[in-house]
């Protein structure tokens, strides 16, 4: 049996009480439990917990704010096949570890706007079309704009998010801009945040 | 996200020390702040991780400020506004100081009750006349949810200043009240919490640090922090300051039993894994239940004093504190610092009498 659990907006420990309330019913012969949240630390919660019980237990992030974690709950024979199972992943993880992409202006190269306007446009596409994906996008300074405006860009975005590309925009750079009403893509980030994926990058990608 | 207080019953919502910021990222931000010219009458600043500031007036006299202030964990307005109080004093007690002015700090919703602000600001005010302080004014914002605290000012002999890193080699280390408020708190929110543990937690976050310092102002105390939402763990780390180790007898520690229960069904609190966050990379624990780990973990709401002790003292200030009727007890003790090893380890079945 499978059980669904929504605590997204929900406090730990809430997120682990409903969670628990699911296995409960489950019942004896166990099943798997899924758990959406909203933050990282209440996914350690519930992964605490599961490892303290000795269920199967596996987490990922679904998109900013948004996190599933898969309990399989079985008897004590299974538990350790259970262990040993891949974790169950939705979208084949296409990301190549570590590699940071930067778009700090809405154009790309110098010289005609316009031109690099276009271009900016079709290296995003191009992007979605990669075998492997970058772990993470940072929009910042004219770049913000561009996580902002309707359009072909944001399809490719929004693609680019759904198979688990990481796309943050400076928060400083929306408000600078008026745009903190306008972000249509991925979260809200700070320069703390920033410089960290940039130190940890194995590869900067700047257009 | 969280969501908006509709009524009186949505009160609270998980509060006090748990609504902490985590020490981690505190510290990434405070670490990068501009400092100015040092002024060398500024005895305790942020450069130490005291929670109060002290500042030398004359030979004899220093001011310790400071402030707190935190969105509720009980449902009753009026035991709220006394936990909060007791919570924003007991800075000037950790400090070895005496509380002598308090101004409120309120956060409160439009179209709420101003019954329940009246009822919060009334167990404030209370406490802070228990602490022989007055209560002159205070600064009121309209926000979506409640919050409350003070600023306080007390003023401590400069000579006689508590600061919360000189600890030596060999001080027992004492702590004053139980552990596992944190904990008892958040079954409550969920209906776990049985009403004798939910009322000795209140009891314990009401019970000012007045009394604990005022017997301890007649020991040799090198060093005293109060536990509050960093957890014990992680005040302990603050006291042992890169400089000391430290071994915790866990038996010794006083808990509120039930937090063990409520630990071990996994009623912890987002602040509980940011404090193992943290302190993961320095404390050893050998031996140590899951859910006494929690326990020392669990953020404190208006907590203990933990006191750094001369050993000889030790044995008789527990006793003094007990027939005082708080539940104190020699937790562990300071050792030098040792870089093979971590710096906290926590263990049990050390006879330590």
């Amino acid at each position: 049996m499978n059980k669904f659990v929504d605590a997204m907006g929900d406090a730990c420990p809430i997120p682990v009480v409903k969670t628990k309330n699911a296995i409960k019913e489950l019942g004896a012969e166990g099943g798997s439990v899924e758990t959406l949240v909203d933050n990282e630390i209440a996914v350690q919660n519930l992964t605490k917990m599961a490892n303290q019980k000795g269920y199967g237990v596996s987490s990922e992030k679904l998109e900013e704010q948004k996190y599933k974690v898969t309990m399989v709950i079985g008897g004590t024979e299974t538990v350790e096949t259970v262990e040993k199972e891949e974790p169950v992943v939705c979208i084949p993880d296409a990301r190549k570890k570590n590699t940071l992409v930067v778009i700090s202006s809405d154009c790309m190269g110098e010289g005609d706007p316009k031109l690099g306007e276009a271009l900016m446009k079709s290296f995003i596409y191009a992007l979605t079309e990669q075998d492997e994906l970058p772990a993470c996008m940072l929009f910042y300074n004219g770049g913000a704009k561009v996580s902002c405006k309707e359009g072909p860009i944001m399809e490719d975005l929004k693609s680019l998010e759904a198979q688990g590309v990481e796309i943050l925009t400076c928060g400083t750079c929306l408000n600078h801009y008026g745009l903190s009403e306008e972000l249509k893509v991925g979260g809200v980030t700070n320069m703390y945040v920033i410089v960290e994926k940039m130190m940890q990058a194995d590869l900067i990608i700047k257009p | 996200m969280e969501k908006q207080v509709e009524s009186p019953m949505t009160f609270c919502r998980g509060g006090g020390c748990t609504a902490k910021l985590g020490a981690g990222v505190l510290s990434r931000v405070l670490s990068k702040l501009p400092k100015g010219e040092p002024d060398p009458m500024l005895l305790i600043g942020y450069d130490s991780k005291d929670d109060a500031a002290v500042y030398q007036i004359d030979d004899h006299t220093a001011i310790v400020q400071t402030l707190d202030f935190f969105p509720p964990m009980v449902d009753d307005p009026y035991t709220f506004g006394k936990i909060a109080a007791t919570n924003a004093l007991s800075d000037i007690y950790a400090m070895g100081g005496q509380v002598k002015t308090a101004l409120n700090i309120v956060c409160f919703p439009e179209k709420m009750d101003l019954n329940i602000l009246g009822e919060i600001m009334r167990g404030g005010s209370e406490k802070v006349i228990e602490a022989g302080g007055s209560l002159v004014g205070g600064h009121s914002i309209a926000d979506d949810s409640v919050k409350y605290g003070l600023s306080v000012m007390g003023v401590v002999d400069p000579a006689s200043v508590l600061a919360n890193n000189q600890g030596k080699a060999g001080d027992y280390l004492i702590l004053t009240k139980k552990l596992g408020v944190g904990i008892i708190c958040t079954a409550n929110r969920v209906g776990e919490a049985s009403v004798e543990a939910m009322e000795e937690a209140v009891a314990s976050m009401t019970t000012l640090n007045k009394y604990a310092a005022e017997i301890a102002h007649n020991y040799e105390i090198h060093a005293c922090t109060d536990v509050t939402g960093f957890s014990f763990l992680g005040h302990l780390h603050e006291m042992l300051d890169g400089k000391l180790a430290a071994e915790v007898w866990a038996d010794q520690v006083p808990i509120m039993k039930e937090a063990l229960i409520h630990a071990d069904e996994f009623l912890l609190t987002a602040a509980g894994q940011r404090n193992r966050n943290y302190t993961e990379e320095f404390v050893d624990f050998q031996g140590i239940s899951f859910a006494m780990e929690e326990v020392l973990l669990d953020p404190q709401t208006s907590g203990g004093l933990l006191m750094a002790v001369k050993k000889e003292d030790a044995k008789e200030l527990v006793k003094e504190l007990r027939n005082a009727g708080l539940p104190a007890a020699m937790v562990g003790k300071l050792l030098d610092f040792d870089p093979d090893k971590k710096e906290i380890m926590v263990k049990v079945g050390e006879n330590n009498e």
